[in-house]
């Protein structure tokens, strides 16, 4: 359990990055975590040749599912939708360096569920795509 | 120690629940307060279901052969002590389902679909678990009538003003929980089906939360539908119970067709069973239902008097330890007496999940997340809570240990 709340994940939960939702934007995309009631909404400004430019992010939820949502939307910018695109569930998973029980797996997945529905319209949960 | 006024033999009743006696990890034995989600079952009901099938495993209502025979005496005697514990006036009134939930949708697909309409009202909560939401919703969207919810208060009490306000002729049934499966208030439901009957109106009431902690006489109340769960209650799970009056059975359209539900089919229609198989459709959860029969007997000899006033107890306690917490946000009524045995928080700064995950290490279970009562939590603008809920086998000394950890989860997030 002390891994599971490594400073770095907590650092992150009490002080998200990005956080505050950009307007105009080219993505903009919120989903809820049904199980738990997480809540996060995702807004992204593209360059033209589809470039992260900002990022911004809202949401409500426990520290592994905001912490995961702060690292993860961070990493984004500059990057392009192509680069973005092949990030997936291990990614996340080696990004937050814990241990996840199959309850909280879903906390930790959905900033790249919310990302990839936003931006390329996958509505599956990572990890459970054919 | 830490002690209680309890009428209980708290520690002579643990003995009877197998699943107590474990150490989630080495040295965290386990302390179990998810009651509300499901209770532990005692050794002897485990025992009865194990005895079926050891012993007379059959299919019951059919059979000519003495296994058959044993079940369907087991499966309808467990029907009859129910029928007592609830105190229905006849056992063709109780009805087998698989739980609270589908017991609602059994009123909903057959009363309502059969009775409501455009221009009709069904007046529902806004504390209400999703399974009394649902099921409404979706036959709103098919039959056109409309849905008032009865507001709460900002200390968990139903608006009974608003209430009185919404009652007109237009109102076809009120349908409401009566104990929050997150506040724990219990709502005054007597003075509520009253009110609906005045208006003409009949009331549904979701007991899964009130069954298990208080004794219920649905006579006396005079609810028209009252639709409650046995895993919640000591029995196992796949096997719950739909009281209705008669009168409304015997007219209301039946919920699934198949084997059991009829006495004559032919190719070109068929005729339904006397109550109360006419609403059992296939086989139902046999050892399931003997099991809850076992378990009603149990709670019947430590007695439900005995055992509401042992939770109203350890319920106090535990909102008394709690409010020393700084931090924590409790849910719901402050008196231990106006509640259920449930004790929903909010800690500022650290998400119920995490809390629950905190707890877990030190061996105790508790649920995290909007209980299946997502507008309540928007009601209180909260994304989700942290519940701890108690039956007859919960110590202090239990409420102690949540205390402590819950100092360990302020530490972490150092709140």
């Amino acid at each position: 359990m002390d891994d599971l709340y490594r400073e770095m994940i907590l650092e992150h939960f009490k002080n998200p990055r990005h956080k505050g939702l950009i307007s105009p934007a080219d993505i903009d995309y919120a989903e809820d975590n049904p199980v738990c009631g997480d809540h996060l909404h995702l807004t992204i400004q593209l360059d033209d040749n589809n470039i992260v430019q900002n990022v911004g992010w809202d949401g409500e939820g426990c520290a592994i599912s905001q912490a995961s949502a702060s690292m993860l939307y961070e990493g984004l910018i500059g990057k392009s939708l192509e680069e973005i695109r092949i990030i997936d569930k291990q990614a996340i998973l080696e990004l937050l360096g814990i241990d996840l029980s199959a309850a909280r797996i879903k906390c930790a997945l959905l900033s790249l569920k919310v990302l990839k529905a936003g931006a390329y319209g996958l509505t599956t949960w990572p990890g459970d795509e054919d | 120690m830490t002690t209680i006024d309890t009428p209980l033999d708290v520690e002579a009743i643990r003995k009877d629940f197998p699943v107590l006696h474990q150490e989630v990890r080495p040295g965290m034995p386990l302390i179990y307060l998810d009651n509300a989600a499901t209770s532990q079952k005692p050794l002897r009901v485990i025992e009865k279901m194990n005895d079926y099938y050891c012993r007379y495993n059959a299919n019951v209502h059919r059979g000519i052969h003495k296994l058959s025979e044993d079940a369907t005496l087991a499966y309808e005697g467990a029907r009859k002590k129910i029928q007592k514990f609830i105190n229905a006036g006849s056992s063709r009134e109780v009805i087998y389902t698989r739980g609270t939930t589908e017991g609602i949708n059994l009123v909903a697909y057959t009363w309502g679909r059969a009775n409501l309409g455009p221009g009709d009202v069904v007046i529902s909560t806004a504390m209400e678990h999703h399974a009394n939401i649902v099921p409404w919703q979706i036959l709103a969207q098919e039959k056109g009538f409309a849905i008032k919810y009865i507001p709460v208060t900002e200390d968990g009490f139903l608006d009974m003003e608003s209430f009185h306000a919404m009652l007109d002729e237009h109102v076809k049934l009120v349908t409401l929980m009566h104990v929050s499966n997150v506040l724990g208030t219990i709502n005054p439901i007597q003075e509520i089906i009253a009110a609906a009957h005045s208006v003409g109106a009949l009331a549904l009431i979701d007991g899964a939360q009130s069954v298990p902690h208080l004794s219920i006489d649905v006579q006396e109340l005079d609810c028209d539908f009252f639709a409650f769960s046995s895993h919640k209650m000591l029995g196992p799970t796949g096997v719950g119970i739909l009281y209705g009056k008669k009168e409304h059975l015997e007219t209301m359209p039946p919920f699934m067709g198949g084997g059991d539900m009829i006495k004559r089919v032919t190719l070109d229609g068929s005729q339904w069973n006397d109550l109360p198989w006419k609403f059992e459709a296939g086989t139902p959860s046999i050892a399931e239902a003997i099991g809850l029969g076992e378990a009603v007997d149990y709670l019947s000899e430590i007695g439900m008097d005995n055992i509401h006033a042992h939770e109203v107890a350890i319920t106090g306690y535990a909102l008394e330890r709690l409010a020393e917490v700084p931090g924590v946000r409790l849910l719901g009524p402050a008196d231990p007496a106006l509640k259920g045995a449930v004790a929903a928080m909010v800690l500022e700064d650290a998400h119920a999940h995490d809390i629950a995950e905190i707890l877990n290490h030190h061996g105790i279970a508790i649920r995290a997340g909007h209980h299946c009562a997502m507008p309540l939590h928007q009601r209180y603008e909260v994304a989700a809570s942290a519940r701890a809920s108690f039956y007859l086998y919960n110590t202090p000394g239990e409420v102690d240990r949540l205390i402590e950890a819950l100092y360990k989860v302020k530490e972490t997030f150092a709140v």
